[in-house]
């Protein structure tokens, strides 16, 4: 871990900081790309987490979190800044890493850095005539700037797409055409039963097959890293929920243990325990809907109203609990809202077995049936190398084989004291993806079947007093949802709101894993490759 | 149902040269044991109509979860005849907006919206469709379906139960048993 900073630091000049046991080098903005271009290189940093866009008032700033794939536990940051003008700019690193298409294409929309060398520099959640970027601090948010469009319009297929590049020391300013003008193009979603939530795609088609899938998203941006520099810090909890709503539960966990080892506030074992059981039966449940919804998209309705079953008695339990169904609305800063019931314990203990018998039947009816079978197997391949480019955590890259799961490798609440295994699966097809949800609800049982008898008695929630207030600095914290790595970054300034916060979305990195598989599959077949990856929207657009 | 209820606008029920040939007509039957039913077609007409709502599937965010429960196995919407969903507004009666609506959706929700056929109706479910909801204070959300498109049942919560969304739909049940079927299209007008 030290040699490539001091190396870095060497090299191009970089500050280098420790914060909480991670490195952070800050550079020169010229020399962003060519330290990444060196990490990747020589050390194996193949694997970028996350791009946080920065305001710091009077410059306009990027963080980068990167990762070893080899040696996943420690994250080395790399930060960069450029001042605060009309057409800000830094250079691109998505030629390093795919994920960063996506990122920095987010950080253009909402700070309004220009990425040279580029190729796709549309703004990917705002509509394109938005006046103004809304993430940096002097946005002016006069409701007259951008009005609601109130006339129906229709979908264009086309669309052009400006880039800069360098060349000769001087920046060229080009637009393309998205699609040439003679291919087939269908517009998929955003309102469409098979999409999952309202995501738009454009598919440009030859015949049957798919040439190339432009997803556009933004249709339920709902600004929430906005919202919590407005929000305190037990506010902004009742956002995190509704962020990827199917693990809602996992998400706020993620929040409270950033404020917790921002805070320094140890949280009750009890609390940690509770927690953890309510992790695992949310991944249950999310994995049963994923699974039912995905059966229902091959034409199997009997599989999701079987899968709509299961869930339901999960949601009979939280209900109980917590007061909330699909919305535990459970974990607070410093432990849960209230205690368990007292039937918590023996209902969690009936569903165990009842669950197992069910996996069974649904084994036996639907991953065996040859119709299944004959529309899952050999297709949708995504490679080990492409899906740690892409960032494509959770189970989508677990099925290509990448080893990611945070419960193993940094162990947070009380995975580091259970027995369970990170299903992995080589081949990277849509079946592994399909297989790997129903092996990850049995050892989410194996979870809970250990913890369940070991809840310590003793207090649930240790409250901090007065107003929460984070000491200033920057705190980190990802935790493993049901559909991969969900990131917290938080920059406080000590005040009882942040400073800025950042949610990593584990699905916007599926969807450009959907984009880079899709093609040269046949159009019904793209509907199941993106059942496989199982992306929740609202997680994607925040 | 009897034939002398029957009330037709600006003409009286002495006004007919017919009721007693009808009514004796009706009566006649009955006797002989031919089971009739006479009614006004309204009646019948909406009677049909609020008992096969077809929803579309337009769901945004969280609250399409919940509407799927209502869909599944526990509570299960088929019981009212509302279980046809359809993916196409051109098909669908009533548009359930689930979730929030945010600005670049706008356009889209009232292009569904206008696609729909007469009759047709809107739920706003949970607080997001409602009023904006948590994300209210966000420069991207809609502050409520209502200055997009007119709404007729608000079913509150965040989001609501699936018993909350049933009994929202029984509301509108109620609603369309209660219009007079021959003054739409246009704005519904409730008979008295």
């Amino acid at each position: 871990m030290k040699e490539p900073i001091e190396k870095i630091a060497e090299l191009y000049n970089a500050e280098t900081t420790e914060n909480g046991g991670r490195y952070e080098l800050t550079l020169a903005k010229e020399n962003i790309h060519d330290a990444a271009a060196y990490l990747k290189r020589e050390y194996g940093y193949d694997f970028l987490l996350e791009m946080v866009g920065m305001d710091y008032g009077d410059t306009l700033g990027v963080i980068y979190y990167l990762s070893q794939s080899t040696n996943p536990a420690p994250l080395l940051v790399l930060k960069t800044s450029t001042e605060k003008s009309d057409y800000p700019e830094l250079y691109s690193v998505c030629d390093l890493w795919d994920s960063a298409e996506f990122y920095e294409r987010e950080v253009y929309d909402f700070f309004g850095i220009m990425f040279i060398n580029h190729p796709d520099m549309r703004r990917i959640f705002l509509r394109s005539d938005w006046n103004g970027y809304p993430l940096r601090k002097d946005y002016d948010a006069n409701p007259e700037l951008n009005p609601i469009p109130h006339r129906n319009e229709f979908l264009v297929d086309m669309e052009r797409v400006p880039s800069i590049t360098m060349s000769m020391g001087k920046e060229i300013e080009t637009t393309r055409s998205l699609f040439d003008h003679d291919e087939y193009i269908v517009n998929f979603g955003p309102q469409h039963p098979a999409m999952h939530g309202v995501l738009h795609l454009r598919v440009s088609l030859d015949g049957e097959v798919v040439k190339s899938v432009d997803p556009n998203f933004g249709y339920i941006h709902r600004g929430v890293e906005k919202l919590c520099e407005r929000y305190t810090y037990p506010q902004i909890l009742h956002l995190t929920d509704r962020l990827d709503y199917l693990s809602g539960t996992i998400n706020r966990h993620a929040f409270c243990l950033c404020c917790e080892k921002a805070l320094g506030l140890e949280v009750p074992e009890r609390a940690v325990y509770i927690r953890t059981i309510f992790d695992e039966l949310t991944r249950i449940a999310s994995h049963l809907l994923g699974w039912g919804s995905m059966c229902m998209d091959m034409g199997s309705i009997t599989a999701f109203i079987y899968g709509m079953r299961d869930r339901e008695k999960i949601m009979d339990i939280f209900e109980e609990t917590a007061g909330g169904r699909l919305m535990a609305n459970y974990s607070v800063i410093g432990g849960v809202a209230n205690d368990i019931h007292p039937n918590f314990v023996k209902r969690v203990k009936e569903f165990i077995p009842y669950m197992r018998k069910m996996m069974k039947e649904h084994h036996l009816f639907f991953t065996g049936n040859p119709i299944a079978r004959g529309r899952m197997d050999g297709i949708g391949y995504l490679s080990k190398e492409k899906a740690i480019s892409i960032g494509a955590t959770g189970p989508g890259g677990r099925a290509s084989g990448w080893r990611n799961d945070i419960r193993k490798i940094e162990p947070y609440a009380v995975y580091d004291k259970v027995d369970f295994e990170e299903v992995i699966r080589a081949d990277g097809l849509t079946f592994d993806r399909y297989v790997i949800r129903l092996d990850e609800i049995e050892q989410s049982l194996r979870i809970i079947e250990q913890l369940i008898d070991r809840i310590p008695e003793g207090a649930f929630l240790n409250k901090p007093k007065g107003v929460v207030k984070l000491p200033a600095g920057e705190y980190f914290q990802r935790v493993e949802n049901a559909r991969g790595q969900f990131c917290v970054h938080i920059t406080s300034k000590g005040d009882a709101k942040p400073y800025r916060v950042k949610f990593r979305s584990p699905c916007l990195t599926l969807v450009s894993a959907l984009k880079e598989v899709a093609p040269t599959h046949k159009i019904a077949d793209l509907i199941m490759l993106g059942a496989s990856f199982d992306y929740v929207i609202p997680c994607i657009d925040r | 149902m009897e034939v002398k209820d029957i009330r037709i606008p600006n003409m009286k029920y002495e006004d007919f040269k017919d009721n007693e040939y009808l009514e004796e007509y009706v009566d006649e039957l009955r006797k002989n044991g031919v089971n009739i039913f006479v009614g006004k077609i309204n009646d019948f007409l909406n009677w049909g109509r609020s008992n096969s709502v077809w929803p579309l599937t337009f769901a945004t965010s969280c609250c399409g979860i919940e509407f799927m429960c209502v869909g599944a196995a526990h509570t299960d919407f088929a019981r009212f005849g509302w279980e046809v969903t359809r993916n196409s507004p051109r098909q669908a009666d009533v548009v359930f907006v689930c979730g929030t609506i945010v600005h670049k959706m706008a356009p889209v929700l009232k292009r569904l919206y206008e696609q729909m056929a007469e009759p047709k109706y809107v739920m706003a479910i949970g607080s997001c469709a409602i009023s904006g909801g948590p994300f209210k204070n966000s420069y991207h959300v809609v502050k409520g379906v209502q200055e997009i498109i007119p709404v007729d049942v608000f079913i509150p919560g965040c989001p609501p139960r699936p018993d909350a969304i049933l009994y929202g739909m029984m509301q509108l049940s109620r609603k369309i048993k209660v219009q007079n079927f021959f003054k739409l299209p246009g704005q519904p007008e409730i008979a008295e």
